[in-house]
């Protein structure tokens, strides 16, 4: 990775000037978020775990729910001189990765974290340009602030830019 | 019990809990195969999310997952993860069939029943020493991404606490043809059970 390449691991996040690469690897449940400054090409990326802060018993990290990680990483681009209203969204992520015979609740955050993601973007008025969400396989994520272009990588389904 | 508060004493006791429960797991196992295994002494980590990934390297190194819920007195989650060249010999070893580029339903469901089968003693063992209630979910597979699969129990664990805690036991076969982990993976709550059970004093 060059020097320009920004590792996103769970519950966490960055934001970056153009010319760089905003990368997670092996999203599973969790939902990546991307936010792109079309003008200034400034960018940001955070790797949700969960939908909603106030349903979980321990909120300290912002950077872990889709609300709070969402607000978090649009003052960091704001801080870094993003403009607001240029500001629009791809997402990726949100997998089952075990499907099971057990009805188990853990096993639907995939696509709860989906639907909470795109419920906070749209509240916020955060255009949704693309996505790549569900199924049952991981996805490794790299966004290129230069082109705008999202390039979701797979194990045996595909390679795309979205 | 606050995850940071979590010292020596603990950790002595979950690493040989997690002793006593793999080796259950991996003589199920080497009774299978019919070969000897060796496993490591268990390592108890406590890790914040974002470092979760690299467990087995690179995040998005390719490996075997079998998932187990446990509930009853305690909430936990086992993986049993192998990578690809010992889940393809274990195939091999106990089908007699050489396995493809990919591996079929067949395959996948003799996997999770090897997994269920070491799940089991390990859990089994565990319930017996702490006299806790424990029951196991079927097995899940999964072959994907290292990182993907283990936000699986991440998430889990992530409403209770901003850290998680693995107790890992690495095996392999005498050969190396066969390599694994077994993660036994409480969630903050049921520490307190666990340890209380095993007599051990908790402060804080």
């Amino acid at each position: 990775m060059d020097n320009f390449t920004f590792r996103v691991g769970m519950a966490d996040a960055r934001v970056a000037k153009c010319p760089s690469k905003l990368v997670t690897v092996g999203l599973g449940s969790c939902v990546g978020v991307v936010l792109y400054d079309k003008m200034s090409k400034i960018s940001g990326l955070v790797h949700i775990m969960l939908p909603y802060s106030n349903q979980s018993k321990n909120n300290s990290n912002k950077l872990k729910f889709a609300d709070t990680g969402i607000t978090a990483l649009i003052e960091m681009m704001l801080d870094l001189g993003a403009d607001r209203k240029y500001i629009i969204s791809k997402i990726a992520g949100g997998a089952q990765m075990f499907a099971t015979k057990a009805n188990l609740d853990i096993m639907n955050i995939g696509a709860r974290n989906v639907i909470a993601t795109k419920e906070v973007l749209s509240s916020l008025n955060i255009p949704l340009v693309s996505e790549d969400t569900g199924g049952n396989y991981g996805r490794t994520i790299e966004f290129d602030c230069e082109s705008g272009k999202l390039l979701i990588k797979t194990i045996g389904h595909g390679v795309k830019f979205i | 019990m606050n995850i940071n508060k979590i010292n020596e004493t603990y950790i002595d006791v979950l690493k040989e809990l997690g002793n006593i429960g793999s080796g259950n797991a991996i003589t199920a196992l080497a009774s299978m195969i019919g070969k000897k295994i060796d496993m490591k002494i268990p390592t108890v980590r406590l890790m914040e999310f974002n470092e979760v990934q690299d467990i087995f390297g690179l995040a998005d190194t390719i490996i075997v997952g079998i998932y187990f819920d446990l509930e009853g007195s305690v909430n936990c989650n086992i993986l049993f993860s192998l990578d690809i060249e010992s889940a393809s010999y274990l195939i091999q070893y106990l089908m007699g069939v050489n396995v493809g580029d990919e591996f079929t339903e067949i395959e996948k469901s003799a996997l999770e029943e090897i997994g269920n089968i070491m799940a089991g003693s390990y859990v089994s063992s565990l319930s017996t020493l702490t006299n806790l209630d424990m029951k196991i979910s079927p097995p899940a597979i999964s072959i994907d991404m290292a990182g993907a699969i283990l936000s699986v129990p991440a998430i889990k664990f992530s409403e209770l606490s901003d850290k998680i805690l693995f107790i890992e036991t690495e095996f392999f076969e005498g050969n190396k043809l066969i390599k694994g982990d077994f993660f036994l993976i409480p969630d903050i709550e049921s520490f307190d059970k666990i340890l209380n059970a095993l007599g051990v004093e908790l402060d804080g």
